[in-house]
């Protein structure tokens, strides 16, 4: 079993935690060894959420390494340019099509980078930049926090397990009530 | 059957399968979920207690009863509960009492990073360093095992990155042990327990030979081991380090401490006898380091790995490297890049209540004292209105202090209802007693937000759901005799400016309290207001709210409406009447 790492990165509020949870329990019930990191407190409060979930044979440390992960999943465009450097060469960037401007870019004294910019400089590592509208479908489909599902959705379609494994565990970790929307949300994002 | 857990969940659950039956905490970032986890436990009582003090004291008090107890802080709740902590040291206990602490290595959500090993040895107490989330479940169980064996406080240190990180951990089908049938009895041992001078006096030696024992008892623990491996590199870890050291290291021969206080000097010497080169991998302070040099092992820490920040398998490989314990590994081009990526700080929430105060206090030109709580982002541009913030509580009596010096701005000390709770009343007391001319607000948004919405003391409701009695801060003000007392609601700001002004004028100690839930735990969200482009003049006095949704576009201000939560503050600060209710 090869190892595989994940990163994810997004806002506050985007579900990022949420989505590592489930990317982290579809791999112990893939057989892997599993851990996953975040950081929550402050960053509750539209600070930058960045998780590591990490799957392989036998995992030691819940944070991976720089120029080691396999996969980085931006929840945010900005976020994701954040994190080159952690991906290793031929990893493969799932990207959500989505700007949320931090506080100085709206007071006009930053620059948001252009969406060009952040695909050239994600390419340097990556093999593949998917640009995903995930909160665009999310949000048509009833609810823009359901956007992290939508990208996990794609992921899935790049990394093993059947869309009936990811189901499953969808169905286990999110309220009852929402299961059905989450399913769809996880199926247009693996079909996007 | 394994289950993902995060170590909060695990401490929790390890805390019910070792028949704990009282747990007591107050919340703290990245503890705070380990006694809300505990609580839905069948068969337990779990309280919020007002601050970390009151919880250690409910734990002692539990344990001398015989019952097994827990009390849970941040490592600077450990500082708030210290005097209790020494205390408990010294008459022991009866029943298991267990202290699950959780350091902050790069201050994630903290005012200072200590390392709170040195507490162990400052109070004599054992500590015991889990790494990952099926020794946190199990630790605990051995804490309480060897709190009762040798009649100490135990302490368990927690970091961040294993409170907030999740590995499997094995769940058992297992009950924990029945509660007993009948109530405990508690025997009165005056001697034992009254900490006089003359039975302290008795107690200490007591704490010197147990200490002995203890460090004994280290060279038997199974969960200090040594792992063979190549011996010309020896690595010495306790915690999370220990994984991030396994993997930059996972040739070497390893000391892996469950125990960090005190510390089996038998197996180090063996263990040093061993390996070449020995090696400390820890986070924060050289304290296993320091205990190795003075057991006279030759050993290299600090000066390959660094005092300050958390750790991780990319720096760990940085520091080995430079030190040459290891060769580079290979690793793709460095990303070569000018690209200005804007730091995102953490805000406020759109329609936080907190905001619409700063606003008020801005305009007025206070001195404001700020405390520990979401409110903290205040100080930050644009609102840039809060001036000083170091621990819990310490608002009040700074601004106090500040007026005895003389200064004579408009002062305001500035905090929010569990704040207040927790440490506000001793200095609101003091404004009152020995007079100043410090109007204390209470920002009460009737829970504790930062740390995930707990419940208080203020809030009617317990941390296992039951309806209970409600502390108003309003009644106690008046109980203690405040004179000028007012609440608001301060959505309103112009009745909020004018209460303002009239309690600064008064040149009295004064309290006003600010109510408004917090938006996001009472789930309020109204109409976003919509910018009316050929009204707006793109002035960006609306931007001084430091409001997310508020964006600057070449010709006007543009409203998100995916992130506004449509409290209308801006359209009250714009001068032009240019943002629209809808």
């Amino acid at each position: 079993m090869t190892k595989k790492d994940f990163i994810l990165a997004g806002v506050g509020g985007q579900g990022t935690i949420l989505a590592s949870n489930i990317l982290a329990e579809v791999g112990l019930q893939l057989g892997h060894d599993v851990k996953k990191a975040e950081v929550h407190g402050m960053a509750q409060r539209g600070g930058q959420v960045d998780s590591h979930v990490r799957w392989g044979e036998h995992v030691f440390s819940p944070l991976g390494e720089e120029n080691n992960f396999d996969y980085l999943v931006g929840f945010e465009m900005l976020e994701a340019a954040r994190f080159p450097h952690f991906m290793r060469k031929g990893a493969a960037a799932v990207v959500n099509d989505y700007r949320i401007n931090p506080p100085l870019v709206n007071l006009g004294k930053a620059q948001y980078p252009s969406k060009e910019e952040i695909e050239t400089l994600l390419l340097q590592r990556a093999e593949k930049v998917y640009w995903i509208n995930a909160t665009a479908i999310a949000n048509d489909l009833g609810n823009p926090a359901m956007a992290g599902v939508v990208l996990l959705g794609k992921l899935s379609s790049l990394v093993e397990g059947e869309q009936e494994d990811w189901l499953a565990v969808i169905e286990r970790m999110v309220p009852p009530r929402f299961v059905d929307l989450n399913k769809k949300a996880f199926i247009a994002g693996r079909d996007a | 059957m394994k289950k993902l857990m995060t170590g909060n969940e695990a401490f929790a659950y390890g805390a019910y399968l070792s028949g704990v039956r009282v747990g007591a905490a107050y919340p703290g970032t990245p503890s705070s979920e380990i006694l809300d986890n505990y609580s839905r436990y069948p068969g337990v009582f779990a309280e919020w207690s007002p601050n970390e003090k009151v919880a250690l004291d409910v734990a002692i008090g539990a344990a001398y009863a015989g019952t097994r107890s827990m009390a849970v802080m941040k490592h600077v709740g450990l500082n708030v509960a210290a005097d209790s902590f020494f205390y408990a040291v010294y008459t022991g206990v009866k029943g298991g009492l267990v202290i699950v602490c959780a350091d902050d290595p790069d201050m994630h959500s903290s005012q200072n990073e200590q390392d709170n090993r040195n507490y162990a040895k400052f109070a004599k107490c054992p500590m015991l360093e889990p790494s990952d989330s099926e020794e946190a479940k199990q630790f605990v169980g051995i804490a309480l095992e060897m709190s009762e064996q040798f009649e100490t406080p135990v302490l368990v240190r927690s970091v961040t990155r294993l409170s907030h990180s999740a590995s499997p951990v094995e769940v058992t089908d297992a009950a924990p042990p029945p509660a007993p049938e009948e109530l405990p009895l508690y025997e009165r041992d005056a001697q034992r327990y009254v900490m006089v001078p003359s039975n302290a006096r008795r107690r200490h030696p007591i704490v010197e030979e147990r200490l002995k024992k203890l460090a004994e008892y280290a060279e038997t623990m199974p969960i200090n081991v040594i792992e063979p491996g190549d011996e010309s590199l020896g690595i010495v870890s306790a915690g999370v380090s220990y994984h991030y050291a396994k993997e930059v290291f996972p040739n070497a021969t390893f000391l892996k401490l469950g125990m960090v206080y005190p510390l089996p000097e038998k197996l180090i010497h063996e263990f040093a006898s061993k390996v070449k080169t020995v090696v400390v991998v820890e986070e924060l302070d050289p304290f296993l380091e320091e205990h190795l040099r003075l057991m006279g092992v030759e050993v290299r820490g600090k000066d390959v790995f660094p005092m300050l920040g958390e750790f991780s398998p990319s720096l760990v490989r940085r520091c080995a490297v430079e030190a040459g314990l290891i060769t580079a590994p290979e690793a793709p081009p460095e990303i070569k890049t000018d690209l200005e990526r804007p730091v995102r700080p953490p805000m406020l929430c759109p329609g936080c209540s907190h905001r619409f105060i700063f606003h008020v206090l801005k305009e007025a030109g206070a001195l404001v004292l700020g405390d520990i709580g979401c409110y903290t982002l205040g100080w930050a541009p644009p609102l840039s209105a809060m001036h000083t913030t170091g621990c819990m509580g310490a608002s009040i009596g700074v601004a106090h202090g500040i007026d005895k010096a003389g200064v004579k701005d408009d002062i305001v000390a500035f905090l929010g209802d569990s704040t207040f709770l927790h440490s506000g009343i001793h200095p609101l007391i003091d404004t009152l007693y020995n007079k100043s001319a410090v109007t204390t607000i209470i920002s009460d948004n009737n829970a504790t937000a930062m740390t995930g919405f707990q419940e208080h003391p203020g809030t009617g409701k317990t941390l296992q759901s039951q309806e209970t009695n409600q502390v108003d801060p309003v009644k106690l003000a008046l109980g203690l005799g405040f004179e000028k007392v007012d609440s608001c609601d301060p959505y309103d700001i112009d009745k909020m400016a004018e209460i303002l002004e009239d309690h600064l004028k008064s040149g009295l100690p004064s309290v006003i309290v600010a109510r408004h839930p917090c938006v996001l735990n009472a789930k309020e969200k109204h109409t976003p207001p919509v910018v009316d482009p050929e009204i707006c003049i793109n002035c960006g006095i609306c931007l001084d709210i430091g409001c997310s949704p508020l964006v600057q576009e070449e010709d006007n201000v543009r409203i998100d409406a995916l992130l506004c939560n449509g409290c209308g503050l801006c359209v009250k600060v714009c001068p032009q009447e240019a943002i629209v209710p809808q």
